[in-house]
Parts: structure tokens; C-alpha cells; sequence
């Protein structure tokens, strides 16, 4: 079992002991992610961050990786200032970084993107979020906060709260929480619950999934509250965005029934969904979320690039 | 033979036992502006048929069916059977089977899938199901299970 030179593509290319594996490898990568030791995993190596959308985070915290692993980045943040622009295919544009790079890190508008960019390259390619697709490394480290909190990831009631339609984190990480058998409460506003062909999907997994309307009943039996961000993007027009993104919001007072341990997440950015009184709760987990990133991203490249167990 | 309402050809393939209602579906996925001149279509509709009630029957004359087009009939008529004929006998009779990957037969439903995109590649669906066919695009995941209006 080893990620070596491997694609991560979806967080089903991996399995449960993968899984695992990247995340231990990711608490022995914490002291070097923090900058208080040093790494050499990735000296020499170049890896290239092909992003064709706008990220702040997701960008910053590969690029943070990589350095702090030994190794350079080479980046493409503004794909209008590339030959996109005068109409190369994206085939070709991972072709050409191929022969320039160790590995592609990539973030694309279109689903599937990801899909195709592996086939394109014979180095591995690193999905960093393909449109409303899949961003596994989103997963990985959601599950490293989870894990860091709870110490495991199995028997807990996770209540995935807010845009269960279009977010695409929660259908990667529902997916990856019924895998580790933890209970999941659907949570969140009418019109934006959880697409058919996925709740179909988790069933057939065998997962435990319920739905429970009232948001307080759910967040009194958390021990995670997983909350997203409305994607205002997707919806038709202003006022059906703005008369649904009212309707849920997370401050103190909605949190006085939660269990003392629960945590709120979020995969950041926020725009309103919770309020920043909860930050000073000892709830709130999402800025140690945002930074566990670079650990996890860490021992991700660790493993495909040297086949290391990182950290060791 | 009494389900030979049409002349038997000398050579060619007999699409039978498509699901009534969609031979004309069946026409579409062969293309006829494509066949070459000596290719006759002959069209059967509501044709008794012991084993569905009624079934619909296409007769082309002097082709093999492609790889390709046999999987685009198996998705919308997978009932139906392939008789390869060479001078008027039956050389060769098949059901039509899916294999496990489908390519360049449908396009993606989302368009927001790279498939979609001008970029140098065919779509490609895996068969996740069987009766009913379930498929699911290599590129995005996106489930498709109904195939006709998604012809490529």
C-alpha cells in the first residue's frame, strides 16, 4: 500500500488504511508545518499548482507545503494570463507541465477536470477542487481535524449543516465519514438538502444518514457541526439567494444546547454563516482546520512524491 | 417466419426485438445520410413478438454495425437482438451486451463536465448498474439512466 507516484483524484481513490496512513503521516508533519523543524522530502523536487480558478487558502497552503517540505513550487494563479486564454486545451497546458514538474496540483472551473488531467500526465496529479466535483484533500484534512478532536473518526454524529446541495466538500466528506462508520444528521435549509443520487449512494454504502429539520435538535446531539458556505454562484438570481442564506446562521445563542466537546467547522471562507462571537467559543474549530491543511497537504506529496511516511 | 413483413436481405445485419416505439431512435444512432449507396433501411413497427407483445425490426443492407453503434442500441433497446446475414443466412446471432466502458456514445448531461469542453477527448461512461443501466461519467461521476436525449 503505497501512494507513490499515484494520481488523487477523488477521496474514493483511496481507502480506509490510505486514509488513515496520510493522516498519521500528517500529526508527525505538525512541528514542520509549524516551522519549528525542517524538512527534506520534497529537496529538488518541483511540484506545479495549476490553478485556473481563484483560491486563496487551498494555493497558499499547497505552496506552504511544498517549501516547507524542501521543495519549489511553480504556479499559474491567474489562468487569464496563460495560452487558455488564446485557447490551448487544458490536455495540452497539463502536457507541457508535465515535462516541467514533479507533480501538478490542479484546481479547475469544470468537473472532471481533474479526471482528464491525470490521464494527460505521467506524473501525479493532485486534485485541488474541479467545479463542483471533488476536492479530496478537503476531505483529508477535515478528517485530520475531526480525528485531532475526537481521536477517531468512527461512532460520532456528525451533522452537516447549511448547503448539503451544492457544497462540494460534504458529498466527499459524507462519503469518507460513513467509510470510518460515523452517524450523519442532514441539517439545513429546504430547498438546498442533499442530492438524491448522493443520499442513494450513502445508502448503498450502508451508512448511517438521517435528516432532522430542526437545527437546534441537531446541533444538541453533535459532537461535530459541520456548516458551509452558501454558494451565492449557484443560485438563479439575488433575492432567492439572499431569502435563503437568512434563514441559517450559527452564532453563541444557537450553540448554548451543544454537548461541551462539539465542535463547529467550516471549510472557510465564511460569509455570514457564523457568526464571529463563536470564535471565542471553545467550539470553534475551523481556524485549526484551515491550518491543519498544510500538515495533511504535507504528508500527501510526502507520500506521492518521495513515498515517504513523512515526519518519521 | 411469420414476423417477416419486410424481404430478407442477401447481406447485412437485422436489428431485431428493439423495444416498439424505438426503431426510429434505432435509425438515428445508424445515421442513415451516412450509409454508403447500396445500403436499403427497412423499418418494421409493431411487429407481434412472442417474447415482448410487440416489437419494432431494422434491416440494413450490406453493414456490420460498429462496435460503437452496437453499445448506443444496447443502451436505449436492450432487449434487442444483432443477426449478422451473409447471403440471405444468419451467420452470426447476438443479444447486445453492454461492456463495462461505453465510449463516444453519449455526452455527458452536465454541462459544466470537461467532456463537454473543446478538449481532445471522447466521452466515456462505466456501466455502474444493469437493468436498469445505470452509467456514470468517467470525468465527473454524474449518473445518467436515461440515454436517448443524450445521444452524441
Amino acid at each position: 500500500m503505497s501512494l507513490r507516484g499515484r494520481d488523487l483524484v477523488s477521496i474514493r481513490d483511496l481507502s480506509r488504511e490510505e486514509i488513515t496512513a496520510v493522516l498519521d503521516a500528517a500529526r508527525r508533519m505538525i512541528p514542520l508545518a509549524e516551522g519549528r523543524k525542517s524538512g527534506a522530502q520534497l529537496r529538488g523536487r518541483i511540484v506545479a499548482m495549476a490553478f485556473f480558478e481563484p483560491s486563496t487558502r487551498t494555493r497558499l497552503s499547497f505552496e506552504s507545503a511544498v517549501q516547507r517540505l524542501g521543495g519549489s513550487c511553480i504556479t499559474i494563479a491567474d489562468a487569464g494570463a496563460t495560452s487558455i486564454r488564446k485557447g490551448e486545451s487544458l490536455y495540452d497546458t497539463i502536457r507541457m507541465l508535465t515535462s516541467y514538474a514533479d507533480a501538478i496540483v490542479l484546481r479547475h472551473p469544470k468537473e472532471g477536470a481533474a479526471r482528464l488531467a491525470a490521464r494527460a500526465s505521467d506524473r501525479p496529479v493532485i486534485n485541488a477542487g474541479d467545479g463542483a466535483g471533488q476536492h479530496p484533500t478537503q476531505t483529508l484534512l477535515d478528517l485530520a481535524t475531526i480525528r485531532e478532536r475526537f481521536g477517531t473518526l468512527s461512532g460520532l454524529r456528525v451533522v452537516l449543516f447549511g448547503d448539503l446541495k451544492f457544497g462540494r466538500t460534504v458529498h466527499s466528506l459524507a462519503y469518507a465519514l460513513a467509510l470510518f462508520g460515523s452517524e450523519l444528521i442532514l441539517s439545513g435549509p429546504e430547498g438546498l438538502r442533499l442530492p438524491a443520487e448522493h443520499r442513494a449512494e450513502l445508502a448503498q454504502q450502508g451508512a448511517k444518514v438521517r435528516e432532522e429539520p430542526d437545527a437546534a435538535a441537531a446541533i444538541r446531539e453533535a459532537d461535530v457541526l459541520y456548516v458551509t458556505r452558501i454558494q451565492k454562484e449557484r443560485f438563479p438570481d439575488e433575492a432567492e439567494y439572499r431569502r435563503v442564506a437568512g434563514t441559517y446562521r450559527i452564532d453563541a445563542k444557537s450553540l448554548e444546547g451543544a454537548k461541551k466537546e462539539m465542535i463547529v467547522m467550516h471549510p472557510l471562507p465564511r460569509v455570514g454563516e457564523i457568526a464571529p462571537e463563536v470564535d471565542a467559543t471553545p467550539h470553534a474549530a475551523y481556524f485549526r482546520q484551515s491550518f491543519l491543511a498544510v500538515p495533511v497537504r504535507m504528508a500527501l506529496l510526502a507520500a506521492i512524491l518521495a513515498g515517504g511516511r513523512g515526519g518519521d | 417466419m411469420r414476423e417477416l413483413k419486410i424481404t430478407p436481405i442477401r447481406n447485412g445485419t437485422v436489428i431485431d426485438h428493439i423495444t416498439n416505439g424505438l426503431a426510429f431512435e434505432v435509425l438515428r444512432i445508424l445515421g442513415p445520410r451516412q450509409l454508403g449507396r447500396d445500403s436499403t433501411i427497412s423499418v418494421a413497427v409493431h411487429v407481434r413478438s412472442g417474447k415482448l407483445g410487440w416489437k419494432d425490426i431494422v434491416k440494413v443492407e450490406n453493414i456490420e454495425l460498429t462496435p460503437r453503434t452496437v453499445n448506443a442500441i444496447a443502451l436505449i433497446a436492450p432487449t434487442a437482438t444483432i443477426s449478422i446475414i451473409h447471403d440471405f443466412r444468419v451467420r452470426e446471432k447476438r443479444t447486445v451486451d453492454l461492456p463495462a466502458k461505453i465510449v463516444g456514445v453519449l455526452r455527458c448531461p452536465n454541462a459544466n463536465c470537461i467532456s463537454n469542453q473543446p478538449e481532445p477527448l471522447e466521452s466515456e461512461f462505466d456501466v455502474v448498474a444493469r437493468r436498469p443501466t445505470v452509467l456514470a461519467c468517467a470525468f465527473c461521476e454524474r449518473r445518467v439512466d436515461e440515454f436517448l436525449t443524450h445521444l452524441a
